[in-house]
Parts: structure tokens; sequence; C-alpha cells
């Protein structure tokens, strides 16, 4: 063993019983820290995960609650009220006047929602604000013709079982865009078990892949 | 265990390790991708938003200028979004103009009038349509009663249509002969008609199948006539292998697409076609069958031909060569449909009719006159059918009373010049003669002559503002009316406007405003004002055609080549009227330009419309003239400079353009309005400020082809 290998040995070995020492006093520091880590992890991914969306999103009532069950019993299928145009676009929500193929100013049924449909609306020929879960941004172009007649996806698909709803959740508005929250998904981390759970680029350009063998273009739908 | 540093940098790290792993990040990152695209970043692309709705196509009639087009106008739901011209249309076939697919910016006018107004002072304040009517009816019920009913007059843009057929229905009920339109290329055409072929006549030209289009002026792609059909015609010329002479002294739009420009002096037309007409009848070129009809006139018209208007002479005068001249009355006479068209520029500014004459002899020399590409001469448009007015003795006397003047300019000059009250009460419709008739100032010193002025304009313009009372009228986009198709058309249409919104204010459709006015008057008056409304009216008394209107949305009364032969009586022109000079003694000459982007009738131009100006016209908010580099006496191209004529100056910049004779400045119409409109007002100047009226003897128009001007550097 050479001189400087001692030299290193002995060096090593005070040095280690110094870092001996030093470790027995860090040690409680560690811990701690390691306590203060764990502690500030939990509260602010529980805030991110909880907190968050609560912030993010706002709650709005839609005008009064329809029951989608009850109008599929009695008037049919969802294209008895979703329509399609002669030109090939899509109605969406139904206007008033569609309402009132069947409707009256007076109330068909007892709830109180049919009494203010009928005293606030109907009476005075105003149409329904309602709050449109599944609203794109501006920037999309969307043809429902494309996707349901051509295509021959149903209407679940993408919206889910609306049509088994028998009352409306109330509508989530992302505070900064303004946007439904449905378009992201009630998931915040965006994990998805149905088709419908999302409807963001990366969704449609799922689907497409799995149809069409391909994503898609950007001026498909970004006109 | 004691805190410390470590402590707090666990703490830390924790705390960004948590949020990195939580869904924050991302989805705020996404989220502000998204913000940034939304309106609620950008508030002011809130209006643009597009809307989501029943896409509907509705048809109409757009009736911003006489053309008349039919258009179709894209709904979404209620709202209108788009206006597209009308296929299969018989004026305009799809076509459309820049100021009708911009004439919903109409609509929503920053200088919309948008309830009836009341001057207070300087002011105006709103009123309700009840105290407004209230209030006009008693001031006209007060001219009646005083026995002077001519003291009421009224000025509109055209005397066709059921609205105007009510204003004249009014002032005959009421008692009053003093009923003007504005000058209009139809007028002028009846005017030229009238002069040559009788009373009663109008005068139209077939351009779409003439294989010769000699135009004097005439700015046949720049808002001449029925601008679209005029395009139309125009883009056909090619295949048609048909010619178009220009003649005009700026390289125009027109000039520029024409197989040949010719220069010619400002304001020597007249001579140039009279020259023509000489070299002709000398060169034994006329149509000896036509000629032979001419019944008065022909002979003193030739000796004065000859006398006067050899081709030297004719050169000099109008600075064309006299070769150029002999080739030209040689290339017209023996084109197989040679058609000469006179109004220089939109044809509804200032006008010689001794210049319209001359080329309408022209056209009767080669024998063009109802044969298919030549000119029409045909009865005018009659297809409305109100009930004879029942007058009383104060009706009877009032209208057998000469009136104020012959045309809108005398009834200025004769307000100007009575000490009293000439006009007690002055209705002004679709007209705005305080910024289109040559010098403003003095028609504003008019209005305020007139104690009681009464407008039914939808803007608050230059003329509106003069008033006493304003009775604001639908739009196009918002009212029913009945539109023939004028300015010279080879065919006569009536098209429907119709309502494609509900008013969007508290306005009226003028028919229903002068209804309710007659009502409110005494029963001698109101009695001729039978309907419930307008649209009743307009029912009533386009009945004959009321099937087609309603159901096509278009009556065609007459088309083809007119059969018949017409009196020509060239007399006028045989008297040699004087040639009208240009008022002033500097040496440069003004002219007025017309441009397509602009308008220079009713309305002005739509923000659309002006925002397209190149900038050799508008610059900012300076007005650009033309000038050639041969006279422009060390002025440089983009300089500024100070533009003055007799009637005024004004600031301008200077475009050195060698597409203008020397010796011409070219100052385009349209710009310079000054009423609340910051797209549109407050943008260069009017040229009508700087332009005073010369009156034609005989004639009696207003025929200032321009005025002498002097530019000096600023």
């Amino acid at each position: 063993m050479s001189e400087l290998e001692n030299k290193t040995e002995n060096g090593s070995t005070e040095s280690a019983g110094e870092c001996a020492s030093g470790e027995t006093k860090d040690d409680k520091g560690l811990g701690l820290g390691v306590i203060f880590f764990i502690v500030a992890f939990v509260v602010c991914f529980l805030s991110g995960t909880l907190l968050f969306p609560k912030l993010l999103y706002s709650k709005k009532e839609q005008p009064f609650n329809f029951d989608h069950e009850l109008h599929v019993s009695e008037a049919g299928d969802c294209d008895a009220c979703h329509s399609y145009r002669d030109d090939g676009t899509f109605t969406g929500i139904p206007k008033l006047a569609t309402c009132l193929d069947c409707h009256t100013d007076e109330p068909l049924g007892e709830t109180e929602d049919e009494a203010i449909f009928a005293e606030e609306y109907v009476a005075n020929e105003k149409e329904v604000p309602w709050l449109v879960y599944s609203r794109q941004p501006d920037c999309v172009f969307f043809s429902h013709a494309a996707h349901t007649i051509k295509a021959g996806n149903d209407c679940k698909t993408c919206h889910g079982p609306i049509a088994e709803s028998t009352s409306s959740r109330p509508y989530e508005e992302n505070r900064l865009t303004g946007y439904s929250r449905d378009i992201w998904g009630k998931n915040i981390f965006g994990i998805k078990k149905h088709s419908w759970d999302r409807m963001k680029m990366d969704d449609c350009a799922e689907c497409h892949k799995k149809e069409t063998g391909h994503q898609g273009y950007c001026f498909q739908c970004h006109k | 265990m004691k805190v410390d540093r470590r402590s707090f940098l666990g703490l830390g790290i924790g705390a960004v390790a948590g949020i990195a792993v939580s869904p924050v990040g991302l989805k705020l990152m996404d989220d502000s991708s998204i913000l940034t695209q939304t309106t609620k970043l950008w508030p002011w692309a809130l209006d643009h938003d597009p809307l989501d709705g029943e896409i509907i196509y509705e048809n109409s009639v757009c009736s911003l200028c006489p053309g008349a087009c039919g258009i179709s106008v894209r709904k979404i739901d209620d709202r209108p979004i788009k206006i597209e011209g009308l296929a299969d249309y018989p004026v305009n076939d799809g076509g459309a103009c820049l100021h009708g697919i911009a004439g919903l910016q109409y609509l929503y006018d920053p200088a919309r009038i948008k309830t009836p107004l009341k001057k207070n002072g300087d002011k105006f304040e709103e009123i309700s349509w009840e105290d407004a009517i209230a209030l006009v009816a008693g001031k006209l019920g007060d001219v009646r009663k005083s026995g002077a009913t001519e003291k009421l007059a009224c000025i509109t843009d055209k005397d066709q249509g059921s609205v105007s057929g009510l204003f004249q229905r009014l002032l005959a009920a009421f008692g009053s002969p003093n009923f003007y339109t504005m000058p209009s290329l139809e007028s002028y055409l009846e005017i030229t008609a009238a002069a040559i072929h009788g009373e009663g006549k109008t005068i139209a030209f077939d351009l779409e199948n003439s294989d010769f289009v000699l135009s004097f002026g005439a700015g046949v792609i720049e808002g001449w006539g029925s601008p679209v059909a005029c395009f139309k015609a125009n883009a056909t010329r090619k295949e048609r292998h048909a010619k178009l002479y220009q003649i005009e002294p700026r390289l125009s739009n027109t000039a520029a697409n024409a197989d040949k420009w010719i220069p010619v002096k400002p304001g020597t037309e007249a001579d140039l076609a009279l020259g023509l007409c000489a070299a002709i009848l000398k060169g034994n070129m006329f149509d000896s069958m036509a000629t032979s009809r001419i019944t008065g006139g022909f002979n003193k018209l030739a000796a004065m031909l000859a006398k006067d208007y050899s081709a030297a002479k004719t050169a000099q005068i109008t600075g064309v060569k006299e070769a150029d001249i002999m080739k030209l009355a040689k290339a017209f006479a023996k084109a197989k449909m040679p058609v000469a068209v006179f109004g220089k520029g939109r044809g509804d500014g200032a006008q010689s009719l001794k210049e319209m004459a001359a080329v309408q002899t022209l056209n009767i020399l080669v024998g063009n006159i109802n044969k298919k590409g030549g000119v029409f001469v045909q009865n005018k448009t009659e297809y409305l059918e109100f009930p004879e007015v029942t007058k009383d003795s104060v009706a009877e006397a009032g209208t057998s009373k000469a009136r104020l003047g012959r045309y809108v300019d005398q009834l200025i000059e004769k307000i100007n010049a009575s000490s009293n009250p000439a006009v007690e009460a002055l209705l002004v419709y679709n007209a705005n003669p305080c910024y289109s008739l040559r010098d403003t100032k003095r028609v504003k010193q008019a209005m305020a002559k007139v104690p009681f002025v009464v407008s039914f304009s939808s803007f608050l313009d230059e003329t509106a503002m003069e008033a006493d009372i304003i009775l604001p009228s639908h739009t196009f986009i918002e009212r029913l009316e009945d539109v023939p198709s004028m300015a010279g058309l080879s065919k006569t249409v009536v098209g429907l406007t119709k309502p494609v919104i509900s008013p969007i204010f508290d306005t009226k459709d003028p028919g229903d405003a002068v209804i309710m006015i007659a009502k409110a008057l005494d029963e001698a008056v109101a009695g001729n004002f039978e309907w419930e409304s307008y649209e009743e009216c307009l029912e009533a008394v386009t009945a004959g055609i009321w099937d087609s209107l309603s159901e096509d949305g278009y009556a065609v009364i007459s088309e083809g080549v007119p059969t018949g032969s017409q009196a020509v009586n060239i007399g006028f022109l045989a008297g040699s009227p004087e040639t009208i000079q240009a008022q002033g003694d500097f040496d440069l000459t003004l002219i007025p330009i017309d441009n397509m982007r602009l308008v220079s009738g009713a309305a002005a131009a739509s923000p659309f419309a002006v925002k397209t100006l190149a900038d050799t016209v508008l610059k900012g908010k300076d007005i650009v003239v033309e000038m050639n580099p041969l006279t422009a006496k060390g002025l440089k191209d983009c300089s500024k400079a100070t533009l003055t004529t007799p009637m005024g100056s004004a600031k301008v910049l200077i475009n050195l353009n060698e597409g203008i004779m020397p010796g011409v400045i070219g100052m385009v119409e349209g710009l310079g309005h000054t009423f609340d409109n910051k797209y549109v007002s407050n943008k260069g100047v009017n040229v009508n400020d700087l332009i005073g009226p010369v009156l034609e003897s005989g004639s009696g128009l207003d025929a200032a082809f321009g005025i002498k001007a002097k530019i000096t550097k600023a």
C-alpha cells in the first residue's frame, strides 16, 4: 500500500467518522425536510386536482330542467327535435318554434319546469337561452351530417347517453376561455373511459385515425 | 427536530412537485392557448363572431343607384349577413357591384337617424312619429290656408316609382307644380329625347349588341347607367368582336379598357360630335333613309356643320387630329351596329344638351335609331295606375301657376334671389342637394331661406342637417318598394324591393310617411289618399304587374328593339346653341372624375367602398388630384398643393399622371362628406364645393364640365 493510499485510507477513516457524526445530526433535518416535502406535495397535488377545477369552472344552471328521457319516450328519437335542414345543416338545440309543435302556452305536464317554460318563454314568444354543453370553440368547423348521415355514427358516440337523462346537470363554464367543461371532459387529468368523455382535437384525430386511417388535415376543421 | 433551511427546501420542492404532477400546468397551458383565440381577449372582434342558425336566402332589388339590380340576401335566422347578385335577374344576372355587396353596411351606418327629429336651435331633438306628422301637417296646413299652395316644393331623386308618385300626388292635391328631381342620367335621357324626338320619350342604348360603341366620356365600366349590366355588356365585347372608343380628356378605367382612347379638350365633346357629323355628311356616309325622316332642322344643321365644323376647324377646337377625326367618322359610319353614347362619367353630373343632342344626331345620321345594337327611342315607362287626383279650387289654382324654375338649379336660384320666401315648405326625399349640386354653399343658403324643410332621409347627411324636421325612412334592406330600372338600359324591368329584416330603428317607409301627412291635412287633400298603408297603395297602383312583381320579384315591361319610327327634329342643334365655357380666368381646368368605388347620389359610399380607394385617389385624409407632368409647373409627385378655383380653394396632394391631358386637373367626386360618419366623412374634399354651376342657355341645364383653376405649392 503506498503512502498516499494510506493517507487516503486514514483520511477517509477520519472523514468517515466526521460524516457519521454529521449524519446523525442532519438526519433529523432531512427527516423534517421529507415530511415538509410530502405535506407540500400532497397539499399542492390535491389542490391542483380537486380545488383547481372548482376555481377554474363556474357553475351555471340551465333556465329550467329538461327531461330528455321523457321527451324521447313521447316524441321519438333524437332527430324528432334535433333535426337537419334541407341544406344538410344541423339545427342543434331546437328553437321555440320546434317546441311549439307539441307544446302550447298551457303546460303539458305538472312540473315546475313545465310551468316556467309555458309562462316565461312560450307566452312571451322568447327563445329559451339553453347553455350548450357540447359547443365547440368558434374556430372549429363541424358538420353533423358528415358524421352521422354519411359516416353512420349514432348520436351517443359523441354525446353519450344524454337521451337517458331525466334532469339537466349544471353547465360548467371555463372562466378563462368561456367554453364548456365538456370539451376537456369531467376528468381534470383528461383521462377518458368512453368516446364521449372528452371532445378535444386529439379525440377527433384519434377517431379519424381509427375510422379513416388518417387523423385529418388542419383545414378540414379550422377553415 | 429543528426546522432549518433544508426543511423549507423540502417544502418548496414538494409544492412544486405537487403542482407539477397535478393537472394545473397542462390545463392552464391549454386554456391559455384557447384564450388567445377568443373574443374575450380581443373584444373588438365580438361583432365578427359567426352566428349559428338557419341559412335563408331572400331575393330583393337593390335601390342604391338607378341600376336596380336583383339581389339575393343571405340571412342566418333573421339577420341579413351578405348581399349577392341574383342569378337570372334580367338586369344583372347574378352580378353585383361593390356598393351593392356592401349594402348591409347602410343598415348599421353610424349616421342613421333612429327616430323622428325636430330642430331646436342648432340641435336636433327626438320626437314621436305622431308629433312629427302633426307638426308637418300643421305647417303644410298653414301654407294651404294662406292660398299660396305653390310655395310647397319637393325634391326627390326621380319621377318614377310609386313613392315618387305619392310625393307628386301630394303636391298635386295640395296645389303645387313645384316637384323637382335631382339630375340623373335618366333625366338627361328624357331631356335629350324631348328635344329631338318629342315629350314623354326616353332613350336607351343597346350596348350588349352593338359592334361599335363610341362613348363620349360615359364611364361604361365606372358606374354609368346600370353599372352591372354595363360591366356585363363590356365583358362580352371581345367575344363579339365589338369595339369601344372612348372620348374624354383623361385615361379613365373605361378609356384604358377601350380599344382606343381619344383625348379631347374638356368641354369640346359636343364640337367633336358635330365635327364627326360634318365628316359623315361630307363623306356621304349617312343613312339617307334615316335622314329623310328628319322633320326639322336638317338642312340648316348641314349648312352650319359645313361652315363651322370642317375637320380642320374641329381639330383646332377639340385637340383631336384632323386625320383621326376623318378615320373615326369613317369607322363609326361603316360599322354594322354603331352606337354613340353620351352622359359623361356616371351620367348624373352636369351635362350639356348641346353635347347630348350632338351625340344623338350622330346616331340619327348613321340610322341606328330603334335598330339592334343601336339606340332605342321609346315612350317613358308608365306602369303605375294612380287614380286621377281630385283637386279643389285652391289646388287647381296652385297647380296652374308657373313653376319656380325649370330644374332644381333654377329652384335654388329663385329661392336665393327672393326677398320673401319663394318656398314656404320643402320636402326632400332620397336626395342630398347640399352635397351633390354644384356650389354647395348656395344650396345650403337656399335651404336656410326656406322656413320649413322636411327631410325623409335615412341618414343625417348634409341636407338632412339643414332640415327643420326629419321623418327617417327605412333603408332599402328594410322596406317595400317598386324599383324601375332606368339609366339607359335597353330593357325596362320593374323590380320589387322587399324588406329582408324588420326595421332596426323607429323609422317608416317614406310612402307611409307621405300617406300619414296627407291624411292629416284637410279633406280635399286627404281624400286623394284612401289607402291604409303604403303596401296597400303599392298593390293597388301596380295592379297590372302585381302578380309577377310579388311572385317573380320583377316584371319586364319592355324588351327587344322597339317597333315603329320616331319623330326626329334637330332644330335645337341647327340653332347653333352656344358652347359652355368653364368659369374663371385661371390657366388650368379642374374636371370632376367619377370613380366606380365612390358614389355621388343620395347616399354616400359605404365604409367598405371607401376603404377600397387607391392611395392615388385618397391618401389618409387627403384627396389626390391628377395632373399631367407637362403642366405641373414644378410640383412634384405626392407633394402638397393648394388648388384654387373661383369658388374656393382646397388642400390637395398631387399625382403626376400622363394619363390626363396637359392643362387639366382631375379630382374625384364623392369624397369630402361632412356628416357624422367616421368611416366616410372628413376624407378629402367635395369637388362640388369648388365648381359652380354654369347654366346652358336654351336648355337651362347646369352644364359646367369643370372650372378654371390654379394650383400652387402648399
